[in-house]
């Protein structure tokens, strides 16, 4: 099973010509990815060589899924074009739209976000996020394959480079799968919705939740763990010592107030039953307390 | 990145929203000046990137020129929650009926717009919002259809404001829309908005911060930077291209993706606590495929600042790889040494993931007297704590 992203997932690339786009393509073929093409308007009906596969360059995403059945995109389209292509591929019909594009205005992806809510079905995933990866499966995006392994724990993250960390802390027990969800303001999938599919997936035994300071997601998360999680998680929440006002990297990473601190968050999580760790490396310490009491 | 009041009210102007003509001065002389320009009774207000000016002294009125010199010199210089004022904006004191409050902004949790909106503007909106929560009207706004003739007349009535002034309020909240989206702001927000006894609505002050994501269809907005008011390690950060935030502390920090840096900030301060209270002295983010070139920028740029004495190097190797890392400390030496800036803090670096092995490798082979390996982050924390305590003392 795995949440989101299965063995059988086909994946196209919107941006696979480009530098960034073809060096994770190979990544993903590496890992175990089925991909089956790439999209680029320009470069329609060309192929591109990677070390085991030459795939197809497709006009569109309508004519790539319409060839080839792919049920997944990712997105490596620069900013300035991220929202069209997000739109193209909602208007597909694309069940599962990974956006890895940093720095995208917040405006376009309120836009192409409410045009999901309007119009379409898709999953969408970020954007400025590292991806998703199920291990052993299929990986679509950025993370680093080498790191961990498949296994029963589930991993939702704000933080890209989080994500690696404690997949490394976890290698020897392994992931069913790890999905990076952004620090932007907006994103489309949230913490929530990993939960969700955590807790009903039936191959996750145990979930790691990291989330940093801004806005109210882990709070909102916190409320949804107390009335339909089941299965245990463990929490960890960067950003204590975040200065008030500042924005540390991400786009919403910034405190504002009093709401949206991270001794908030930890407060929230710790109040509905979640064990939250000092450090990554106690976190990971806890979830394999989780784990050995399973 | 937010806005000076005045320069809010300058995209107001510009998307015309009614607001005040005042001038922008630095000094005293020019305050008076200003003053005499406009003439009558002007407000003389701090310009500050933070909220609470009036309280604490930067908001004040001028019957004649050289009390506006007089209140301007007063003001100029004044400590606002840290932020020191270095302009004025003198504007016509404006005679006020009634109050109102206006904003646009992200609303995060619903992940769309949110328009609010009340008639009793004026006070502080939290609490308001806190304490008479039906007073504020708070109306989700579809990013798509926006804020049309429609959209307008709800938030205008669903706020209450009077029928005489109805018409005027929805042209309002219709150029404020305006100015949101065309100017890729993620806040807008009057208070207050005011009626003068005539029946004219007008914004008297301005807030606004704009998407700096957005930068690359408004090359307008660079000039709206005030580099005087950043810090110079900030700057020069910048001017690198490195995501570089100064912080009151004296352990440098250096590593890859914003999780993980923060998550260092905090480990190190866990750490200080056992060591004399020592705290992370900046924020320095490589990003995610760090070359050895942006390593050795950042290092210089943590070195270069006095209060650093120890520097904590934390990367993990996803898709930066670490033998990148290491070459990038130990070219970052050599150049330091030849712009005769010869590195003299302990450096502490903690490599794990993609090509770990070989940054190490790299790094014991470089055989340098202050840099020093260790194996995990919680451990390499307390060390560099340790060494900045030792160096502090």
């Amino acid at each position: 099973m795995a949440i989101f992203l299965t063995a059988e997932s086909t994946v196209i690339v919107q941006g696979m010509t480009g530098a960034e786009g073809r060096k994770h393509t190979q990544r993903m073929l590496n890992s175990g990815t089925r991909i089956v093409g790439g999209v680029n308007p320009k470069k329609a009906g060309e192929t591109v060589d990677f070390d085991g596969a030459t795939l197809p360059v497709f006009g569109t995403v309508a004519d790539a899924v319409a060839q080839t059945g792919a049920d997944v995109s990712v997105v490596f389209v620069p900013p300035a074009g991220t929202k069209s292509a997000v739109v193209e591929a909602v208007d597909a019909g694309v069940p599962l739209i990974v956006v890895i594009t940093e720095g995208v205005p917040v405006k376009d992806t309120a836009e192409f976000f409410q045009y999901v809510q309007n119009v379409g079905a898709s999953r969408i995933i970020g954007p400025n996020c590292p991806g998703l990866i199920s291990p052993g499966k299929s990986n679509a995006g950025i993370i680093p394959a080498g790191i961990s392994h498949a296994g029963r724990i589930g991993l939702v993250s704000k933080s890209g480079t989080l994500t690696y960390q404690m997949m490394y802390e976890l290698q020897d027990l392994g992931f069913s799968t790890c999905v990076g969800i952004g620090g932007d303001p907006v994103i489309g999938t949230t913490h929530i919705d990993c939960l969700q599919a955590f807790q009903d997936d039936p191959e996750t035994d145990a979930i790691v939740m990291i989330g940093e300071i801004g806005g109210d997601a882990e709070e909102r998360a916190a409320a949804y763990i107390a009335e339909h999680v089941t299965k245990p998680v463990v929490g960890y929440v960067a950003g204590f010592t975040a200065p008030e006002g500042k924005t540390m990297g991400h786009a919403g990473a910034i405190v504002s107030g009093s709401a949206g601190t991270a001794q908030a968050k930890k407060d929230a999580l710790e109040a509905v039953g979640v064990r939250v760790g000092k450090t990554p490396s106690e976190t990971a310490r806890l979830m394999r307390e989780v784990i050995a009491s399973l | 990145m937010d806005l000076y009041e005045y320069q809010a009210k300058e995209l107001f102007a510009a998307h015309g929203v009614p607001t005040q003509a005042g001038e922008v001065v630095t000094t005293a002389a020019a305050a008076r000046a200003a003053a005499e320009r406009i003439g009558g009774t002007v407000v003389v207000k701090a310009q500050v990137k933070t909220g609470g000016r009036g309280k604490a002294g930067g908001v004040k009125l001028a019957t004649t020129p050289e009390e506006a010199a007089e209140k301007a010199e007063a003001i100029l210089g004044l400590d606002i929650k840290g932020h020191i004022v270095g302009k004025v904006l003198v504007n016509p004191a404006a005679d006020i009926a009634e109050e109102y409050y206006v904003s646009y902004l992200l609303d995060r949790a619903n992940r769309t717009y949110l328009a609010m909106a009340s008639v009793e503007g004026g006070m502080e909106i939290e609490q308001l919002a806190v304490e008479r929560p039906d007073a504020l009207a708070k109306i989700p706004v579809d990013a798509i259809t926006g804020v049309d003739d429609a959209k307008a007349a709800e938030i205008c009535d669903a706020a209450g404001f009077a029928a005489d002034i109805r018409d005027q309020v929805i042209d309002i909240l219709k150029a404020l829309w305006v100015v949101f989206t065309a100017e890729d702001a993620t806040l807008v927000e009057v208070n207050p908005l005011v009626r003068t006894p005539e029946g004219q609505v007008v914004a008297l002050d301005g807030k606004v911060t704009l998407d700096g994501n957005a930068e690359f269809r408004h090359p307008q907005h660079a000039a709206l930077a005030d580099v005087s008011a950043t810090d110079p390690l900030e700057l020069a950060a910048q001017e690198k291209g490195l995501n570089y935030v100064k912080l009151q502390g004296e352990v440098g920090i250096i590593g890859n993706g914003a999780g993980l840096v923060m998550s260092t900030l905090d480990v190190v301060a866990y750490a200080g606590e056992e060591f004399g209270g020592v705290k992370p002295a900046n924020f320095l983010d490589i990003g995610g495929g760090a070359s050895a070139q942006v390593m050795a920028d950042g290092l210089g740029i943590v070195l270069g600042d006095p209060d650093v004495k120890a520097v904590f190097v934390n990367v993990f190797g996803g898709i930066t790889s670490c033998d990148a890392v290491a070459d990038g400390i130990v070219g970052a030496f050599e150049m330091l040494k030849t712009q005769g800036k010869t590195p003299d803090k302990p450096i502490v670096v903690r490599l794990d993931g993609n090509n770990a092995e070989v940054g190490r490798r790299i790094l014991d082979e470089a055989e340098h007297d202050l840099i020093e390996m260790v194996d995990t982050m919680d451990g390499a924390a307390r060390r560099v704590a340790e060494l900045a305590a030792a160096a502090t003392e």
